[in-house]
Parts: C-alpha cells; sequence; structure tokens
C-alpha cells in the first residue's frame, strides 16, 4: 500500500504531466525525514507531523519546479532522465551529510502500535491503518480529478496544453499545484512507509525500480492503475518470496516485461 | 552532432587520444591498472554512444550486456578452465550479441517510458540471475580465480598492468575504427535520421525497427568484449557490473564527455573515473553532489558536455578573432 500513496504521487506528475521524474523518492525521502526530525525534536504528534511532511514536501516541490523542472518540461526524454538522476545523486549526498548513515529512527504513536482483532486472527493497527488510509486516498484523488473542476482543468492541459492555454486556462500555474500535489503525495507516502521501507540516505535509489514498476505497469495518468499493479506486485512479490525463494524478484521483473509488452501502456493506461 | 555529410577522413586531431595513452604508458607506470580500467570503460562507453547518441535509443539496462560479457569470461576461466583471452573475448561477445539481438528485437518495438522500463527490468533479471545462481557465479561474494593465459602465449598478464593496458588499448582501438567506420556509412546516417525524426524515416522508406534491432546488438556485443576485458583486466568479477547502477554511471560519464559524439564516450569516462579515483574514496558525500550537480548543470546549459563546451569557445574565439581581423583591416583602410 505503501508503494501505492507513493507512486500514485508519481503517476500524477508522470502520467498527468508527462516528465519522466526519476527523482520521485528523494520526495518520499524528505517525507520520511522530516516526519522523523519533527516528531523527535520538537515532540509533534503523529497525525500533524503526517501532514507536516506533506506540506512541507509540497512547498519544496514548487521551488524546485518553478526553478528546474519547468525548464525541462519540453526538453527530450533524455534529459528528464539525467537530470532526475542528476537531483537523486545530490539528494542522497545531503542526506547522508545530515542525517549520518544509519536509518532515520520512527516513534509510533502507541495507538497504532498493537493488534487488532478481525475474524479471529491478530493484524497489526498500523497496517490496518495503511490500507484504509490509502484507500481514503484513493476516493479523494479519484474525486478530484474525475468530478472537480480542477480534475477536469489538468486533464484538459495535458491532453493539449496550447488549447486549454488558450482558452485561459493558466496551465503553467496549473502544472505547478499538480506538481506539488504530486510530491506532497510521494512525501506522506514516505513518511507514513517509515516504518516499513526504513527511511535511509540510499532509499530513492534502492526502491527506483519498485515505483518505476509499479507506474510503468499501472499506466500512466490514471489513478486506479497504480493502486492494481501495487497490490498485484506487492501480492506477488511476498508471494514468491514464500514460495520460491531461490528465484528472488525475479519474477516480479518477468511479470514487468511480460505486461509492458502485452500492453505498452500499462494496464489500465490511455494511448497518448 | 556529426553526420553523414561530415568529412568522413581522419583528421590529426583524431590521434589525440592515443598519443595520451601511449603517453600515459610510458609516464605513469604507477596508474596502469587504473588506465586500463578507464580503457574498458571508454570501449563501453562508445558501445552506448552509438545507440543512445546516434540512434536515440534510451536505455537504463546496458549493464545487462556489460555484465554478461563480464561473467561469460570469469564463468568459462574460473569453472571450466578456457584461458585463453581471445577464446574469453569470443564468448562474451557471442553471448552479449545473442542476448542483444533476442531483447532488442522484442523490445525495441516500443518506445519512451515502456522501453526505458524494459530495459531496466532485464538488466535487473541478469542481476537476479547472477545473485542467485551462486553454484555458477558466486553470488554476492562475486567470482575470483579467474586466470588468463598469456595473449598469444607470449604476452603473461603482469603485476603492473603493462600487458592489460595494452591489450585494452588495442581493443579500443579495433572498436574505435568499427564505430567510426559504422557512425560515417550510410547506416550511421540513416541512425541519426532515426533519432531525428522516426517518423519521417519511416515515410522515406527506411526500415527502421530492423535498423534499430542491428544497431542494438552490435552495441551490445561490444559492451560484452568491454565487459570480458574488464573481467580479465581485474581477474575478478562482481556483481557491481550489473544493475541500475552501473548504467546510471555509465550514462553519466557519456553525459558529461558528450552525447552524440565519437569522442564524448573518450572524454567522460576519463574525468569520471579519474575524478571518482581522487575523490569517491575521501568524500563520498562530495563526490554524490558534485555529480549530481554537475549532471544538472550539463542538461541545463550545456548539452554537449565537455566536448560542447570546449567547441563552443572555440566559435566564439574563433568568431572574435574574425572580427577582430576585419575592424583590425578596416582601420588600416
Amino acid at each position: 500500500m505503501i508503494l501505492y500513496v507513493i507512486s500514485v504521487g508519481l503517476s500524477i506528475t508522470m502520467g498527468l504531466m508527462g516528465f519522466i521524474n526519476l527523482a520521485h523518492g528523494v520526495f518520499a525521502m524528505a517525507g520520511g525525514y522530516i516526519l522523523s526530525t519533527v516528531m523527535a525534536r520538537l515532540g509533534v504528534p503523529f497525525p500533524l507531523a503526517l501532514a507536516c511532511a506533506f506540506l512541507v514536501v509540497s512547498l519544496g516541490s514548487v521551488v524546485l519546479e518553478r526553478l528546474l523542472y519547468s525548464r525541462l518540461y519540453a526538453a527530450g526524454e533524455l534529459s528528464q532522465v539525467l537530470f532526475s538522476i542528476g537531483l537523486i545523486l545530490m539528494s542522497m549526498a545531503v542526506a547522508r551529510l545530515v542525517f549520518g548513515n544509519l536509518a532515520a529512527p520512527i516513534f509510533l504513536p502507541d495507538y497504532l502500535r498493537g493488534q487488532v482483532h478481525v475474524t479471529g486472527r491478530d493484524f497489526p493497527t498500523y497496517r490496518v491503518f495503511l490500507i484504509f488510509f490509502s484507500a481514503l486516498l484513493i476516493v479523494l484523488l479519484w474525486f478530484g480529478v474525475e468530478r472537480t473542476r480542477w480534475g477536469a482543468m489538468v486533464r484538459a492541459a495535458v491532453d493539449n496544453r496550447s488549447m486549454a492555454q488558450s482558452v485561459g486556462i493558466n496551465t503553467s500555474h496549473l502544472f505547478m499545484i499538480t506538481f506539488a500535489l504530486g510530491s506532497g503525495l510521494a512525501g506522506l507516502g514516505g513518511a507514513l512507509g517509515a516504518d516499513i521501507l526504513p527511511v535511509q540516505w540510499s532509499y530513492p535509489f534502492e526502491h527506483l525500480v519498485s515505483f518505476l514498476i509499479v507506474v510503468a505497469v499501472g499506466g500512466l495518468g490514471s489513478l486506479c492503475g497504480p493502486f492494481v499493479a501495487a497490490l498485484l506486485i506487492g501480492v506477488a512479490d511476498t508471494a514468491c518470496k514464500y514460495w520460491i525463494p531461490e528465484f528472488g524478484a525475479f519474477l516480479i521483473y518477468a511479470a514487468t516485461i511480460g505486461i509492458l509488452l502485452w500492453r505498452p501502456m500499462g494496464l489500465f493506461g490511455v494511448r497518448a | 552532432m556529426s553526420g553523414y555529410t561530415s568529412n568522413p577522413r581522419i583528421r590529426w586531431q583524431e590521434s589525440l587520444p592515443w598519443i595520451l595513452a601511449l603517453g600515459a604508458f610510458f609516464l605513469m607506470p604507477e596508474y596502469l591498472s587504473l588506465g586500463a580500467r578507464i580503457l574498458t570503460y571508454i570501449l563501453w562507453a562508445l558501445s552506448l554512444d552509438l545507440i543512445l547518441g546516434y540512434a536515440g535509443i534510451i536505455t537504463l539496462g546496458h549493464s545487462a550486456f556489460f555484465g554478461l560479457g563480464a561473467y561469460t569470461a570469469g564463468i568459462l576461466s574460473a569453472r571450466y578452465g578456457v584461458t585463453d583471452p581471445f577464446l574469453q573475448l569470443l564468448a562474451a561477445a557471442a553471448a552479449a550479441a545473442l542476448l542483444g539481438i533476442s531483447t532488442g528485437a522484442v523490445i525495441l518495438r516500443t518506445k519512451a517510458l515502456t522501453l526505458l522500463m524494459l530495459t531496466l527490468a532485464i538488466t535487473s533479471i541478469v542481476l537476479e540471475i547472477a545473485n542467485k545462481a551462486s553454484w555458477l557465479t558466486g553470488g554476492a561474494d562475486g567470482l575470483s580465480g579467474v586466470t588468463v593465459a598469456p595473449i598469444l602465449g607470449l604476452f603473461k598478464f603482469d603485476l603492473f598492468g603493462r600487458t592489460a593496458f595494452l591489450y585494452c588499448l588495442v581493443a579500443l582501438f579495433l572498436g574505435w575504427l568499427i564505430v567510426r567506420r559504422l557512425i560515417y556509412s550510410p547506416f550511421g546516417a540513416m541512425l541519426t535520421g532515426i533519432r531525428e525524426n522516426t517518423t519521417r524515416m519511416h515515410a522515406v522508406g527506411a526500415p527502421v525497427y530492423w535498423r534499430l534491432v542491428l544497431v542494438y546488438t552490435i552495441s551490445a556485443t561490444m559492451a560484452g568484449i568491454a565487459g570480458a576485458l574488464l573481467t580479465q583486466v581485474n581477474q575478478f568479477v562482481g556483481l557491481n557490473v550489473l544493475g541500475l547502477e552501473p548504467s546510471g554511471d555509465l550514462l553519466v560519464m557519456l553525459i558529461l564527455g558528450g552525447v552524440g559524439r565519437l569522442y564524448g564516450a573518450f572524454v567522460g569516462p576519463v574525468v569520471y573515473l579519474i575524478a571518482q579515483d581522487y575523490l569517491a574514496k575521501q568524500y563520498p558525500e562530495y563526490w554524490y553532489f558534485g555529480i549530481g550537480l554537475l549532471l544538472i548543470v550539463v542538461v541545463l546549459f550545456a548539452r554537449g558536455g565537455i566536448l560542447g563546451l570546449i567547441d563552443k569557445v572555440r566559435d566564439k574565439w574563433l568568431q572574435a578573432l574574425s572580427r577582430h581581423r576585419s575592424s583590425a583591416k578596416a582601420s588600416a583602410r
């Protein structure tokens, strides 16, 4: 589910805006660090710290977007890929300088630590909370993109940017907000999942492949796609490691290749 | 960006890298093993330049071929006792070519993000196999015990890397000849055309797909040879030749040097690996930060890499010179 929250942000920046952003994990990592710092140093409660991670990361991403990303919207894929790799390397260096080599400590509040009894079995509260939270997020996002004026404007701008501009939509402003939302979601995902995917300086590179797989398999620009893909990948990965550990991550990659060959735009992708 | 229209004759400047390399051989004997490593990376970068710079195929999985070549040579030597260096190279080339043509034929039908993901997934699979099949590859510990017989039965690989350096230099020279020949041929022009405008190349009747598969296979073969060279030089293969990271490193090197130029593949690895040798051990944080910053700056402001910058400065200088001359003439009148 964490994969989903992080990846849906990526699907928004990458799919809706058409920017190949490999540096997405950077925002997730930033979210995790913010959560950890705010909670440990300032004693902020967990929900507030989450909101804080979301807000700070989106604000930070706006600065980045205005300064750097917006210059590269029209540039080729290669420049975008390279640019975001550069960003990853820089952020990794900064994270290592500031926070050191060890993973950031995360203190969950007590009410998320225990177990929940459902139909005779125990589930860790934290994971149940994650699942509900993500489900809520899906509904909200779906509503936002499909049913609101903002969503319609974004879809219009993606389909035909110059046309949207000429009917009076401020597309550059719109893209900035969309980008902030996508990055903020990444920050939120990173913060939420900090207990499962430990936050450390190598984070953006380590998990890059899984984020990318989820987005590519799910299909660009769809909200439902990454959700299904994250579920699929998560379940398949765990199942494989459980039953046939000697294959490791092999099957995931094989499945990715297979799906991408079968449907090059991803499971729920729209042909551009 | 050179193409079919430019003059294919070898210019005097093009002997510079070779003179420099030979000079390094005689003047810096203590750095020869680093030098040999740089030479293999140049060969690898050259192969990436062919598909990325000329044909415009964006890949994050070029390490699959490099690693396959490296492991083929290593396994042949350590497990099956084949120590002849040329036999190892040949086998590595064949294996990489096979992987190149079989994956290329499938994935080159896609483009953009899908293609990127497919290349990444392929190298991840190869990495996973190398990691898990430890009876064959040594797994995470790497494959040691690689022995290489003297080249042609005459030149033994010595401790100081003298033979290794010259051996790699010769291999690189041959690779360079082939790539140069390809780039200036009609085939090379067709690749540039596909990069610039695929639709139009379809329209003029060029077999775009087959050209891409062909160049991908050639490039994979070269990468395989480069990998085998690295194994022979290091007498060791580790998992670090596979996966996303070496591909990313290579991409960075090529971009720094200047993508889509024959000599960008030469400049990039030299600068990158020497800087890495000095900086990365002492200040790893600053090293990553610097490389990241450099990448962003290159992408935003200096699209041609180091060579592109040199070109620009030279052009400015020539312009200033001619302006100066004409004004001098005017004032003389």
